[in-house]
């Protein structure tokens, strides 16, 4: 199995960091050679998918569903795993110190760190009972301050803290959601979506305080948090704060190296860093130079997963350029699935035209982003609605006009079957704003796809 | 990266979910409690009058066992589903006892598979619920009850309550509504009240939802003389023949094989109902996968060899195999039928999931799944790069396929145990999966 390529001799590549960009970088360099692999991690013995974290707090999981390997599948793939933190490195000498004393020599290192939760200097925000949630330990603590837990506060209207809602409020546990913005995600979500998530995440009887602001956390006698105050001086009692404010790259113990660091460490589209040898993927890597519509820095589990796989490329002798191809993402929102294809921002430019529907039930929604003067669709946000990747990817690649693309939009369609499908709503609302006479040619199906070639 | 606090590793935790390192993380609101409560009470009942060996006032007592689980199952539904926003309501299946393999669990094991024994081997201790039965079956059939009946019974209250339960579980999602009220019907009409009626109208009973090689008796030369006695019979006699031969590749060609497996078998409804609390204690390793593929087969080849050897006994004129067929049945019939369907099949529930018998032993599923594997349009499919391998999927599938390695590779699922129940695209959070044929 293992095709070896002639061209690159043994190498001993060293991996810091298990999370899914090291991981996927070690499974498929080993597919392709044998180079000798160590995956070095301080959180976990093995790789787990930190996405579902909260669903191990909820009882739906428990810690060991998480991984996605089962543990012999290491050794037989011949991937050393080490948990140890690494404390320095030697970028000369090409050697690692680790805290358990051990100096481990590499011929390629592939720095995976990750991220870890940002705090913006509140007062009382190292107390007992604040923190974020990205790590295992992350959740461990959380565990440990849920017993007895009266009311949890949460600072930060993100992915990660609408998640922390929904794992307090799966055991009941009372929760204040404080978000700076005046609606929830809205730097990032259209209006319409961004109302229908408050709108649900009231329903579920979270106490949602849009356009507030932590301003400081009170501790008690014993040195843990016993209440916030918020931007408008009110004071909420609370035995644990959540803030999830976001996340940085976690390069702390790389500062002060020859290795450039910005935010995060710095690469080029190779992924390759100032340093020689020494690669960097993942949460913790900054691109120098980001494709056309990218962020230099990613905190995204897809992009890491494309990462890890552009660097095995490289390891194995067939590298090309880091090309995360056109955006794609997706989330929960308590019960309400979130995807979204292409490039769909929170405020519509200009030159972009919007076809945005939405179910009356205030559940569902799909947005077709397009331009104004081509007609070429730009990107599809979808609310408790699910579309195919493939089919959406193909059209946002082909810049396809929106009509053709209404025309057929069955074929974008992945609900399960007998769900009611809304293609025909939205070509009739198309009509109605442009005057056209469109119709629905294509409902969703397998034969379909086969039909038009994908 | 990360707290230095290493105290606690996912390995460490092997075994242990953090219920067990922290106690009782989810406490169920007393609201459930009662409900609960009210469902066990009527069973209390039941397990009084076994234990009684006589049913005093046999129709209020009946009444009031089905009333109160009625109304448990009911008020659950209420405080669990109803009562907040429809979604994936999973929560704490790890935590609590009854569904984590805890002391409850252990203890609804041994009284299902305690009844099991008791129905195959030990009918005379069933004597005081077959009296609570009676005059039910007086009702239905005209003639008294006997173990078969108290057990069709309860199979059915089973599937009807815990059918109503599910559905509302997941009344947010038309695959599994229209799917539950499917599964719950076939066991309702041809698994209960037809058999009965037909009792009554001095037919034979038949039970058109089971057929050869899962209804072992029904492909041998016993039932085929049992059945030259009337039209109906013979009807069926070669209408399972058909299924058999005929219906299933065609049948799941078209559909998988949940035509059968998870919308009208009646193993299948119970396991989709009452089994659902129980779905993600299936054993997901390979280690399992390479154990279900050699017993599943074993059972079909076992079933397939048992009834040639008693056809050929008849044709030989019952000179050759005369006791060697009859002991070979005899011994299906006591290691597959009884103790494996039943006694571990659905005994088991609470201890290795709901699919059991589905997925390492039932001759059916085993001929199923090789058209499913070879000859089908059905797949799962997965939405491009979408999937985070969160492990829902998985975790939630009965059958232990592991779902999420196909998932996180985009590729297909084509698997031969897959029963197209449709968790596994319910639980997704990302959309990911997507039953298709």
């Amino acid at each position: 199995m293992a095709l070896k390529n002639a061209a690159i001799p043994f190498m001993r590549i060293v991996i810091i960091g298990n999370g899914v960009a090291g991981i996927t970088a070690a499974r498929h360099i080993r597919k392709r050679s044998d180079h000798s692999i160590l995956v070095i991690s301080d959180e976990t013995d093995y790789f787990f998918s930190r996405t579902a974290l909260m669903y191990v707090y909820m009882g739906h999981m428990r810690p060991q569903d998480l991984k996605p390997y089962e543990d012999w599948f290491w050794a037989k793939n011949r991937i050393e795993l080490l948990r140890a933190r690494v404390v320095a490195i030697d970028f000369e000498g090409k050697t690692l110190q680790t805290s358990d004393g051990r100096s481990l020599p590499y011929d390629r290192l592939i720095l995976a760190t990750g991220s870890k939760s940002n705090k913006f200097g509140w007062p009382g925000q190292d107390l007992d009972g604040v923190q974020g949630l990205y790590h295992w330990q992350d959740l461990e603590s959380m565990e440990r301050h849920s017993r007895g837990l009266q009311r949890a506060v949460i600072v930060g209207g993100g992915l990660i803290g609408i998640e922390m809602a929904e794992m307090f409020h799966s055991r009941g546990i009372p929760v204040t959601f404080l978000v700076r913005e005046s609606s929830f995600w809205n730097n990032v979500l259209p209006a319409e979506e961004s109302a229908m998530i408050n709108r649900h995440i009231l329903e579920h009887g979270i106490d949602l305080r849009l356009s507030t602001e932590l301003r400081e956390i009170l501790p008690d006698a014993q040195g843990k948090c016993r209440a916030v105050l918020t931007s408008h001086g009110e004071e909420i009692a609370c035995g644990f704060v959540g803030l999830t404010v976001g996340v940085s790259p976690n390069v702390d113990f790389l500062r002060n190296t020859p290795l450039e660091i910005g935010r995060g460490i710095r690469v080029d589209e190779y992924l390759q860093t100032n340093l020689p040898d020494v690669y960097a993927i993942g949460d913790c890597a900054e691109l120098r130079q980001p494709p056309p519509g990218r962020r230099p820095i990613e905190a995204v589990w897809y992009s890491a997963r494309a990462m890890g796989e552009t660097v095995a490329r490289i390891l194995y002798g067939e590298p090309t350029p880091y090309d995360p191809g056109i955006w794609f993402n997706s989330a929960k929102f308590f019960d309400i699935e979130y995807q979204v294809y292409g490039n769909v921002p929170p405020a519509l430019p200009p030159e972009v035209e919007t076809l945005y529907w939405e179910h009356p039930d205030g559940r569902k929604s799909i947005r077709i982003n397009y331009d104004r003067a081509s007609g070429a669709v730009l990107g599809f946000n979808l609310m408790g609605v699910r579309y195919r990747h493939h089919v959406c990817d193909h059209w946002l690649r082909q810049g396809t006009h929106i009509e053709t693309v209404l025309e057929n939009l069955g074929a974008a369609n992945f609900d399960p079957e007998f769900y009611p499908q809304h293609e025909a709503e939205l070509v009739a609302l198309y009509n109605r704003q442009t005057g056209q006479t469109l119709r629905l040619k294509r409902r969703r199906g397998l034969s379909l796809l086969r039909k038009i070639g994908m | 990266m990360g707290q230095t606090s290493l105290a606690v590793t996912i390995t460490d935790m092997q075994n242990a979910s953090l219920s067990i390192a922290q106690p009782a993380p989810v406490l169920t609101p007393w609201r459930q409690k009662v409900a609960l409560a009210l469902g066990a009470l009527g069973a209390l009942l039941l397990l009084i009058v076994w234990a009684a060996g006589r049913a005093v006032a046999p129709v209020p007592t009946l009444l009031a066992s089905l009333g109160l689980m009625a109304a448990g199952a009911w008020l659950f539904v209420r405080e669990e589903y109803l009562k907040h926003p429809a979604g994936i309501r999973n929560n704490g299946a790890w935590f609590r006892s009854l569904t984590a393999r805890g002391v409850w669990g252990w203890v609804l094991g041994v009284f299902i598979t305690g009844f099991y024994v008791c129905l195959y081997w030990f009918p005379q201790y069933l004597k005081g619920l077959i009296e609570l039965f009676t005059p039910l079956s007086q009702g239905l059939r005209a003639r008294a009850a006997d173990q078969w009946f108290v057990y069709g019974t309860l199979y059915t209250v089973a599937v009807l309550l815990m059918g109503v339960k599910f559905f509302f579980k997941y009344r947010h999602n038309a695959y599994q509504r229209i799917r539950t009220v499917s599964v719950v019907f076939f066991q309702l009409w041809f698994a209960w009240l037809l058999p009965g009626l037909l009792v009554r109208l001095q037919q034979p009973e038949i039970y058109f939802s089971y057929f050869w090689p899962l209804s072992y008796y029904q492909g041998t030369p016993m039932a085929y003389q049992g059945h030259l006695k009337s039209d109906l019979g013979l009807f069926y006699f070669f209408f399972g023949l058909a299924m058999f031969f005929i219906g299933t590749p065609v049948l799941t060609y078209f559909f998988g094989k949940r035509w059968y497996c998870s919308w009208v078998c009646g193993c299948g409804g119970l396991a989709e109902t009452a089994g659902d609390p129980f779905r993600h204690l299936s054993d997901k390793s390979l280690r399992a996968w390479r154990i279900e593929r050699w017993l599943i087969y074993s059972v079909l080849l076992f079933a397939v060899a048992m009834t040639a050897l008693l056809w050929i006994n008849v044709a030989t004129g019952r000179s050759v195999l005369q006791q060697f067929s009859e002991s070979f049945y005899k011994t299906y019939s006591f290691l597959i039928g009884a103790a494996f369907s039943g006694v571990v099949g659905v005994g088991f529930y609470p201890l290795l999931g709901s699919r059991v018998w589905c997925r390492f032993g039932c001759p059916m599923a085993a001929w199923l799944g090789i058209w499913q594997r070879k000859k089908s349009r059905f797949r799962i499919t997965t939405n491009g790069g979408q999937c985070i391998s969160c492990g829902n999927c998985s975790a939630y599938c009965e059958m232990g396929i592991d779902v999420r390695a196909y998932a996180q590779r985009g590729e297909d699922i084509v698997r031969a145990s897959c029963v197209g129940c449709g968790i596994c695209s319910a639980v997704c959070p990302r959309g990911v999966l997507r039953l298709e044929a």
